[in-house]
């Protein structure tokens, strides 16, 4: 999970495992202060969806985009993604290969801030420098800071900014016509959604009679789990239902990706030389005729 | 302030709240598009009998570019020029009885409601506005953090400034009132909004924004404390924010000036 400082990306973190793990304990009402990130954390947590059990590591990064001069502020975050897929290569090359366990970022949640008027360009670089490396799905924080109308606006400019700068973004599958009518439903939801606007919350406020997890205004209070407050459900879903996918498109296409790098520069790190694409392009080209 | 931030859309409200809403339909939305160039609107507003043109400039955002080193030139030019202007006239030979004064009294710095500190652009940005005119802090689009995340957030702020030395309005060293002392206030505003009244078409209309779980009053001081920087900026402390950029800013450009030359 990543995105500029100050976006509640630790906040959702929290929200997405509290959902799944201990539904009756009670949360202190007091504001939980999440404190900086400051260096890439990785939690685990199985999770039970659809009677299968599923073992989850969310990494959550540092937020970057402080400084005044942002040049290299995503610096750590590519290694991070890097080293994973160096150590998956390693293993597989390795003599035993029973036992492999897959470290790889199968999914990258890009953090969007609601106030602009869309992409900013550091947004936008680095998208571009990480998708072709790992599946993205871009989601707008903090989203009740927009009315309706303002996030479908906000929406449809960040697809539109999206395709003009030519960024990669995960495309859920459509649904096999094997699948029941729900399903297939479910899915066209889920596609018409992206970027998912989402409100993240640890605090267990009382609406309606019952407890939520919600952030408590003077003018009303804002339900995490309410669909028609924000999508925060509909991002849980995606990422359960399509686990498989994600996990596929990684295996299949990014990973082969780095692999297919990595061996052509003969076992040299990525930071020893910069590869220039356009230029294996064309020996490729003059190779093949 | 940073783009995005509902600067212009301040800019309006603060004019819709004052002067009559009558020119404005009910359910009509009215979409700000993004600033790009310095815009002054100017309007005559009446207060305690007394007319007063009140000039509000509106600047583009800054803070979207990956480096963002001097983004701060622009407008500290378009101050500072503000400054030499006044300083031409004063200096003739016959000059008139009344100098047109287009120097800026007060700067409404917008914030980011990250919720943790200042940026280090914000502070970059206050510190070298701080010097040469009146700062007023402000956090913006507060209907994004609750009641508490507020007086933490604002804390914090305080605290922020004054490790960094940087005085806003009201600075310490004029203060001779203690009451006086603002805090940083908060900001939301929108289109005016139908506030559906209790079945008998006594809705009353107010300016605010509209959700799903309620909606937001720009003019009520539970939820945002737009009324309260708009009276400091028009009533209560426009004599005081005038005094001081004519007393201390000004004749601190002045000295800078005439020593140049």
């Amino acid at each position: 999970i990543t995105g500029e400082s100050g976006l509640g990306k630790s906040t959702l973190i929290n929200s997405l495992f509290l959902t799944d793990l201990y539904p009756e304990r009670i949360i202190p009402g007091a504001a939980e202060k999440i404190e900086r990130t400051v260096q890439i954390e990785a939690s685990t947590v199985e999770i039970e969806e659809r009677g299968v059990k599923l073992r989850l590591t969310v990494v959550d990064t540092p937020g970057y985009g402080d400084a005044i001069n942002c040049r290299d502020c995503f610096k750590t975050i590519i290694s991070y993604i890097d080293e994973q897929f160096e150590r998956y290569l390693h293993d597989e090359s390795g003599l035993n290969r029973r036992h492999i366990i897959d470290n790889r970022v199968h999914c990258c949640f890009y953090f969007i801030s609601p106030f602009g008027h869309g992409l900013k360009p550091l947004d936008v670089e680095f998208m571009k420098a990480i998708h072709n490396k790992v599946n993205i799905v871009p989601v707008i924080a903090k989203a009740d800071t927009l009315s309706l109308k303002e996030r479908e606006r906000l929406k449809k400019r960040i697809l539109d900014e999206i395709e003009e700068h030519g960024i990669k973004i995960y495309h859920l599958p459509d649904a096999e016509s094997d699948e029941d009518e729900d399903f297939k439903e479910q899915t066209r939801l889920l596609k018409a959604s992206i970027p998912f606007c989402v409100v993240g919350s640890n605090q267990l406020i009382e609406a309606k009679g019952k407890k939520v997890r919600g952030r408590l205004y003077p003018w009303g209070v804002v339900e995490v789990e309410n669909p028609e407050h924000n999508d925060f459900l509909k991002l849980r879903t995606m990422l359960i239902t399509h686990m498989q996918d994600l996990q596929e498109v990684t295996q299949d296409l990014h990973y082969e990706n780095f692999r297919s790098e990595r061996l052509k520069r003969g076992g040299r790190k990525v930071e020893d030389e910069e590869v220039n694409k356009d230029q294996i392009l064309l020996e490729k080209e003059a190779e093949v005729r | 302030g940073q783009s995005g931030l509902g600067k212009s859309t301040m800019v309006n409200t603060l004019f819709k709240s004052k002067v009559s809403r009558k020119a404005t339909q009910p359910g009509r939305e009215e979409r700000i598009p993004k600033t790009v160039q310095l815009q002054s609107v100017t309007h005559v507003i009446e207060e305690k009998g007394v007319k007063m043109k009140l000039t509000v400039t509106d600047t583009p955002g800054f803070g979207d570019q990956i480096n963002n080193e001097n983004c701060w030139d622009p407008i500290i030019k378009y101050i500072n020029e503000q400054y030499e202007r006044y300083l031409r006239e004063e200096i003739l030979i016959t000059r008139k009885r009344k100098i047109p004064d287009t120097r800026v009294h007060g700067c409404v710095y917008f914030v980011p409601p990250t919720g943790h500190w200042l940026r280090p652009l914000d502070l970059e940005f206050m510190r070298r506005l701080s010097k040469i005119v009146n700062v007023v802090p402000v956090i913006a689009k507060a209907d994004t953090l609750t009641l508490e995340e507020r007086a933490e957030f604002k804390q914090r702020i305080q605290r922020d400034l004054k490790a960094h030395a940087i005085s806003v309005y009201p600075q310490e060293d004029f203060d001779e009132d203690p009451d006086d002392r603002a805090l940083n206030d908060r900001i939301r505003e929108e289109n005016p909004v139908h506030r559906g009244g209790g079945g008998k078409g006594n809705g009353k209309r107010v300016l605010g924004r509209k959700t799903k779980w309620g909606i937001i009053e720009v003019e009520n001081p539970m939820h945002c404390e737009f009324p309260m920087l708009r009276d400091l900026l028009i009533r209560s402390h426009l004599q005081d924010l005038k005094d001081i950029t004519h007393n201390v800013h000004y004749e601190s450009y002045r000295v800078r000036r005439l020593n140049e030359s």
